[in-house]
């Protein structure tokens, strides 16, 4: 049923079936650490390049979900997928063993969002039983890809963010399980026309901001109908500008409010400064710390707002501003 | 014109939320570090001189030391640990200049001996090497003129 200007809101809301995860060897050393599927020696993953390990975990990540709910590549219909690199060669290159047809997605971080509402909606207009959402970061290709090569000599400013080297895998059908997703709110790019691809968290928030205002609108529902407003990856810098956006339309998150990329770091420990990014950021926390919340019921109905700064090396050498988009993922215990 | 405003007025916003490293303190961390960089380099200078090696001779053989250390650091994960402390400090030596075009060279190498370290090791180093010789050109023109009206330095 289609909701207010930017929702939808499922009359048979599929099920997020399984999950898996795997990240890089700081993430395990993290306050998450324990939580993930698996957790990689070393961030190369047995393979020669950061672009090959991405790959690599984005399959093992698919197997991962798959091998929990007893299914086979071969069931699964089609595969929405993404990641951060150019062409989205990491999950070009990691899908290929599955053989499953795919769905090339980018959105920057927010791209775990944009594979759930995408499958969801397939499945629950009927077209494949079984759907696969998966998404990718790794530090070093990031880094390589965004800013400069691992060894050199630069400091960060206290607004930067580290990408998480991590993939998460979703399996979401008709098959029952514990949470469904009840509904989505498709972003809009927001843009307030700043500049700075080193402060991330600001870039973001007022799409962020846009998004959740959105969902409430069109939902119907008040901040505390959620028992968790969860953003990808706001950072500590971009969390208290969201709180000061919503107030500005005349709401409080406060209360309610996570920052993936706030908790699946130790910011003072692991020295990195805002907090965590990239694809892989949100989708193995949604993996490892909030999926068993709502499986157990612990939380009733979550908001998960993955994030995105859509920029590229090319249009911020040319002066243009990075662009937000966030999107709304409704998700329930049932 | 209205969104121009509010651009200016949310980078203005921004720029008061977001923390930045104490000024201050990092410009005694990078007075440490680029101090004790020019101390192994007048170290090795006043070693080579020590030997009867000719001044400009231990000059070059100091620049040449500091710049295989900066190398082998960078190849060790090391220097970027010191840049982190230490800021500018360890970027403007020559230590820096060679960790910039170690770091690349390192970065690329996977991408093949012609494509990613032929094309991409001066990646960072690049525009330094380039304004470098435009500005001294310019200036070497400027002095030529200066010579030519008469005038001695």
């Amino acid at each position: 049923m289609i909701k207010g200007s930017q929702s939808i809101q499922f009359d048979k809301s599929p099920f997020l079936i399984s999950s898996g995860s795997i990240v890089g060897k700081k993430e395990g050393e993290g306050p998450l650490g324990n939580l993930f599927d698996v957790v990689g020696e070393d961030d190369l993953f047995g393979e020669k390049t950061w672009e090959a390990a991405e790959s690599t975990m984005q399959k093992e990540a698919c197997l991962l979900a798959l091998g929990k709910a007893h299914v086979t590549p071969e069931e699964v219909r089609y595969i929405y997928g993404g990641d951060l690199l150019r062409q989205g060669i990491a999950t070009s290159m990691g899908m290929e063993a599955l053989q499953i047809p795919m769905f090339g997605l980018y959105g920057a971080c927010s791209t775990s969002g944009e594979a759930l509402a995408l499958s969801s909606m397939a499945v629950a207009a009927g077209y494949g039983d079984l759907m696969l959402a998966v998404t990718s970061s790794h530090f070093g290709s990031a880094e390589k890809e965004f800013r400069f090569p691992l060894g050199y000599a630069t400091q960060r400013p206290l607004s930067a963010h580290w990408t998480v080297t991590g993939s998460g895998a979703f399996l979401v059908g008709t098959r029952k399980s514990h949470v469904r997703i009840s509904g989505v709110t498709v972003g809009k790019i927001v843009d307030y026309g700043l500049k700075d691809s080193q402060n991330m968290g600001a870039c973001m928030a007022p799409a962020a901001c846009d998004t959740i205002i959105q969902n409430l609108e069109d939902f119907e529902r008040k901040e505390s109908d959620y028992d968790r407003i969860i953003t990808g990856d706001l950072g500590y810098v971009g969390q208290s500008i969201l709180f000061d956006l919503i107030r500005k339309k005349g709401k409080d998150i406060k209360p309610n409010h996570m920052d993936c990329g706030m908790v699946i770091f130790d910011q003072k420990k692991q020295d990195t400064h805002a907090g965590g990014s990239g694809c892989g950021c949100a989708a193995t926390t949604l993996a490892s710390y909030i999926l068993p919340k709502l499986e157990k019921g612990e939380w009733k109905r979550i908001l998960f707002v993955p994030t995105g700064a859509l920029m590229s090396t090319v249009s911020f050498n040319e002066g243009e501003s990075v662009p937000g988009i966030a999107h709304g993922i409704v998700l329930e215990h049932c | 014109m209205e969104k121009e405003k509010l651009e200016k007025e949310y980078e203005q916003y921004v720029k008061e939320k977001t923390p930045v490293h104490n000024v201050y303190m990092n410009m005694l961390k990078a007075f440490i570090t680029g101090g004790a960089i020019c101390v192994i380099g007048q170290f090795i200078l006043n070693y080579c001189k020590g030997k009867g090696i000719a001044e400009d001779i231990s000059a070059s053989w100091t620049s040449l030391s500091l710049v295989f250390l900066s190398v082998l650091l960078t190849g060790l994960n090391v220097y970027y640990k010191i840049a982190k402390w230490g800021g500018a400090g360890a970027l403007v030596p020559i230590t820096g200049f060679a960790n910039s075009v170690a770091s690349p060279a390192i970065e690329y190498k996977k991408e093949g001996q012609v494509f990613g370290i032929g094309c991409k090791i001066f990646t960072i180093a690049g525009p330094v090497i380039l304004y470098g010789i435009m500005t001294s050109w310019t200036l070497g023109v400027i002095y030529y003129f200066l010579i030519k009206a008469g005038v001695t330095l």
